[in-house]
């Protein structure tokens, strides 16, 4: 008995060892914790990034911003973190787990997402007061939950929400399906599910444009070649990139 | 064997010591007696308890089907039946979609011809939990009635019992044990149940709102408050599979021996 059970430990052993051992690899490799919003352009600017620099293993690891923010400040090993506001950012920065100053990259906007060939007539938002529409939005914890709060004072409407969703892909996803009539989103993830869904513009002077930050951790150890990638993001071929996917840039 | 018993212990020991340490208590208090704390323990209480019902109700024949008849597919309705167990909760939420919700396959009748909408509503987090948590339930009664001795009741029969009396007074009774194991364990993963509520019932305050959503959404703005809604939590679940085990698995044990 006594034998079985120190096997079994050895072989525990071995294999949290071999784990371990396995993580240390002689190329460079760069972890990148990002906004799912960025999941779309990001794979397509790593695509070049590998191009530039093929010695380097590039890893995305997309979620919601604050559950990245969160899990940073438990430890997650990255090396450059891309923050879908500048709230989440924040804790990461405050908790002294960042490299200098995050910079802002791009804008977004927000856009009604109704379901495919629009069936509502949804022009406005104001007809999403209709009695027995189905809104659905987030919490205003999360961003894309504030940010609709924030459109919808600008605009003066006040709509009773079917459900508070997790993110903005909870709400995507009922809109997709057609279990909810409405929602609100950003333009980026509009664009990103193509012809699923149907976007309805909000006029400029009631949206609101969330800035998305980027910086380098300070327990990156790939330093130089984060800096590289965040170069890459500010060059023209990056911002040709975000602009194909509907976000907005800042001035050079 | 005592070693690798004590490791297991530990590793399902430690989350909740971890908890416990990173628990701010002084705010204990304040985050409790906030109302809508209350609205989702009420809402988690009331739904699970529900699934347990519904579970009971329809699990019970079906363990009984399939621990009993042999037809042509059984396998093939033991794996449907427990397919949702291993289904990610996500994936589970979209499927109920696709057949309750208001354009699936059975939801659009239910939607067009009596005004039925299941998404976004209470019944629709029922319908969540029986999804994720029947399984579990049907599984243990059936594995407790492949093991009973069937000599029992078929000399119940011989004198003239009904069907029913038998079930009743001899089946019932001795799967008692499993049926009340089913019954916590559907109801403890009714409880936890997140991913295809939050997918297929939506999240508000009230209606479907229930603890696991309110302890998920609150780590993103107040993680104090989230830990102190986990701990509500363990203590709810803790306090009632204790108490179930005690007393009536306890005692219909010390029946047996005696």
């Amino acid at each position: 008995m006594r034998r079985f059970v120190s096997s079994v430990m050895v072989l525990i052993l071995g294999l949290i060892f071999a784990g371990c051992a396995s993580a240390d690899d002689t190329t460079t490799s760069l972890h990148i914790a990002a906004a799912s919003s960025l999941t779309e352009v990001f794979n397509e600017i790593g695509a070049q990034f590998l191009r530039d620099n093929p010695d380097i293993a590039i890893t995305f690891n997309f979620a919601s911003s604050s559950d990245l923010a969160l899990q940073i400040s438990q430890g997650l090993p990255a090396d450059v973190f891309a923050s879908a506001d500048v709230k989440n950012m924040a804790k990461v920065t405050d908790a002294g787990l960042l490299e200098g100053q995050p910079t802002a990259f791009a804008t977004n906007s927000l856009e009604i997402v109704v379901e495919k060939g629009n069936p509502l007539h949804i022009v406005s938002l104001a007809q999403l007061t209709t009695p027995g529409l189905l809104f659905v939005t987030c919490p205003i914890e999360v961003p894309i939950g504030r940010y609709t709060a924030e459109v919808l004072r600008n605009a003066g409407v006040t709509v009773t929400p079917a459900s508070l969703e997790e993110n903005a892909k909870g709400i995507l996803t009922k809109v997709t399906l057609g279990e909810a009539d409405a929602g609100i989103v950003y333009r980026t993830d509009i664009l990103a599910a193509g012809s699923s869904v149907t976007g309805v513009p909000i006029a400029d002077k009631i949206n609101v444009n969330p800035l998305y930050v980027v910086g380098t951790l300070r327990d990156s150890h790939a330093k130089e070649a984060t800096q590289r990638f965040i170069d890459l993001l500010n060059s023209d071929q990056g911002r040709e990139k975000l602009s194909k996917f509907g976000f907005g840039l800042l001035p050079a | 064997m005592l070693v690798l018993a004590g490791i297991s212990v530990a590793f399902f020991a430690l989350p909740f010591a971890g908890l416990i340490w990173r628990a701010p208590w002084s705010k204990v208090t304040d985050i409790l007696s906030e109302k809508s704390v209350g609205t989702a323990l009420w809402l988690s209480l009331e739904t699970s308890l529900i699934t347990a019902l519904i579970s009971c109700i329809f699990g019970v024949p079906l363990a009984l089907l399939l621990a009993r008849v042999n037809f042509p597919g059984r396998s093939f309705v033991r794996a449907l039946a427990t397919l949702s167990m291993v289904l990610p909760p996500v994936v589970g939420g979209v499927a109920l979609f696709f057949s309750f919700g208001r354009r699936g396959l059975f939801g659009q009748y239910l939607n067009d011809w009596f005004g039925i909408r299941l998404p976004f509503t209470t019944a629709g987090v029922v319908i969540a939990q029986c999804f994720v948590a029947m399984p579990f339930l049907v599984l243990t009664v059936e594995a407790a009635i492949r093991q009973l001795d069937s000599r029992y009741e078929d000399a119940a029969r011989t004198l003239g019992a009904s069907r029913l009396y038998v079930f009743r007074r001899i089946t019932l009774p001795s799967i008692k044990p499993a049926l009340v194991a089913g019954v916590a364990l559907a109801w403890a993963r009714a409880l936890g149940e997140f991913g295809a509520t939050i997918t297929f019932a939506g999240n508000l305050p009230g209606t479907t709102q229930t603890m696991p959503l309110a302890t998920y959404l609150a780590l993103e703005s107040n993680p104090e408050a989230a830990l102190i809604l986990s701990m509500l939590m363990i203590t709810v679940s803790f306090v009632v599979l204790v108490g179930l085990r005690d007393r009536w698995l306890g005692r219909q044990r010390n029946d047996l021996v005696s």
